[in-house]
């Protein structure tokens, strides 16, 4: 088995539109969730969200690609462009043939469908543009990940809601694991802010009208955002060899199933991940400092969590940290893992652990150390993070410091 | 403005060309027009024109409308624009 680091990241989301402007921004504990804006707001319920704000498609892609993006492969682009960068690698020859992407995605082209389905059913056209099929669907964004990079390898999307990211890495993983490929790109990336994604949302009754709290007593709910987080995972040797600069180890990951409801999360599903991923990572339960929660912020989830991690950690669960950026950027539905696993990389590179902000009042059933408010030093050696999907799917990924 | 000149500030547009370097007898292949290009055009024209035009990638040889160059498209609008009316 090989091992894998990770040498190159690329996001846009709320908080900034690179790598080093989010991490000051989960660093400073600053929160980019604020009032929605798109047409129709004032006929929502939910009236906020992580918006990504002043990213303009002009300009930056020309008349015929913007025919062909939806708005999540304009993200998705955009931070692939700032990860493989980073990484310095150039795509040719064998490495090109075997190299690939693997994202994850939730919703598609949401703001297209939003869009045509207005055009097609509230202004009565009979005519949609030719290019909605290849804009809306679910590996658009990977596509064109290929087709820019020239990655001719395998490359595909995987689709498990909030755990979409987290199951695409964990596929790119065992692909540079396995010896398959030396180098995948993988994340993820959602746009789901428009008036149709967030009515839907709306009408799980889930949602938060004023904001996200994880692990707080009085939190009210979960809040969307959207953008991309893309990474590059290397094979160690490979990236040692050219002298890339190395920002961690991916070490482990573990997937499991609920087998039990559709939107109720299990304890014991959640709990089989963690430990899942600690069995193959081959670290025992006292190494890990951090784990980046799923922590939705809704009353369901973050009870369930706290309760699998300390089922899986036991008296340990007193000594490590988890805390869930959510809080800060919203959740990312099928990108949101990619967003926060920027969050462990920096909590094992520059031993800075991202707080859960809005955190007001302590509740006894997520009784860990949630850190609160503001970012914390730490040295870490080992972090964990953890999505868990509607359909009870859920992918939970091990780190190491390098 | 004509239909010949409404049509050619469309293909124009579509093969990123002035107008003034599109003309009657270039086909699309001319222009560089391909195949994605091609449905853009036609969703362009029905859009400008109000009109159906009954086309199929798979087999557009067997579409009523023709396509060959420039002026056959122009024709076939006339001859839609008339049928509708």
């Amino acid at each position: 088995m090989k091992r894998v680091v990770i040498t190159g990241a690329g996001t846009i989301n709320a908080l900034g539109h690179s790598v080093p402007d989010t991490l000051e921004a989960m660093r400073e504990g600053r929160c980019g969730i604020g009032e929605l804006e798109f047409r129709d707001v004032d006929r929502l319920a939910i009236k906020i969200g992580g918006q990504v704000r002043g990213f303009e498609a002009e300009g930056r892609f020309n008349r015929q690609q913007m025919s062909l993006y939806d708005r999540f492969t304009q993200f998705t682009l955009t931070a692939a462009k700032e990860a493989i960068e980073q990484s310095g690698l150039e795509f040719h020859g064998e490495l090109s043939a075997k190299a690939g992407v693997v994202l994850g995605n939730s919703g598609g082209g949401m703001q297209t469908l939003d869009e045509n389905y207005r055009s097609v059913y509230e202004d009565g056209k009979n005519r949609v543009h030719p290019f909605v099929v290849p804009k809306l669907m679910n590996n658009a964004a990977a596509g064109h990940v290929s087709m820019q990079f020239n990655l001719k390898g395998p490359s595909f999307t995987v689709s498990t809601a909030c755990a979409s990211s987290n199951h695409a890495m964990s596929q790119a993983f065992q692909m540079v694991r396995s010896g398959m490929s030396p180098v995948m790109i993988t994340g993820g990336s959602e746009s789901m802010l428009c008036f149709g994604g967030v009515k839907a949302w709306e009408g799980l009754r889930v949602m938060s009208k004023d904001a996200c709290r994880p692990f707080s007593a009085n939190r009210n709910g979960m809040v969307q955002g959207e953008g991309a987080g893309i990474f590059v995972f290397e094979e160690y040797e490979h990236a040692k060899a050219r002298g890339a600069e190395i920002l961690c180890e991916v070490i482990g990951f573990a997937m499991s199933s609920d087998a039990a409801d559709i939107v109720m999360p299990s304890k014991q599903g959640a709990a089989r991940a963690i430990s899942g991923a600690l069995q193959d990572a081959r670290v025992d339960a006292s190494e890990v400092g951090y784990i980046n929660a799923h922590g939705t912020g809704t009353a369901a989830n973050d009870k369930t969590e706290c309760a699998a991690v300390a089922d899986v950690f036991g008296p340990q669960a007193d000594n490590l940290m988890i805390s869930s950026t959510k809080s800060m950027h919203g959740h990312l539905i099928g990108g949101t893992g990619a967003v926060e696993l920027l969050a462990c990389i920096m909590a094992l590179r520059d031993g800075v652990i991202a707080p859960t902000i809005g955190y007001q009042e302590p509740d006894p059933e997520c009784a860990l150390d949630v850190v609160p408010n503001q970012a914390r030093e730490a040295s870490v050696d080992v972090a964990l993070t953890n999505a868990f999907a509607f359909g009870g799917l859920n992918a939970v990924l091990a780190l190491r410091k390098v | 403005m004509s239909t010949q000149e409404k049509v050619i500030a469309i293909i124009a547009e579509q093969a990123v060309l002035e107008p003034s370097d599109v003309t009657l007898d270039n086909t699309l292949e001319d222009l560089g027009i391909d195949s994605l290009g091609l449905v853009e055009s036609i969703f362009a024209i029905e859009e400008e024109f109000d009109i159906s035009i009954s086309f199929n990638a798979n087999e557009p040889e067997k579409s009523d409308f023709d396509i060959s160059n420039v002026a056959a498209i122009v024709a076939g609008i006339d001859k839609l624009v008339l049928e509708k009316a």
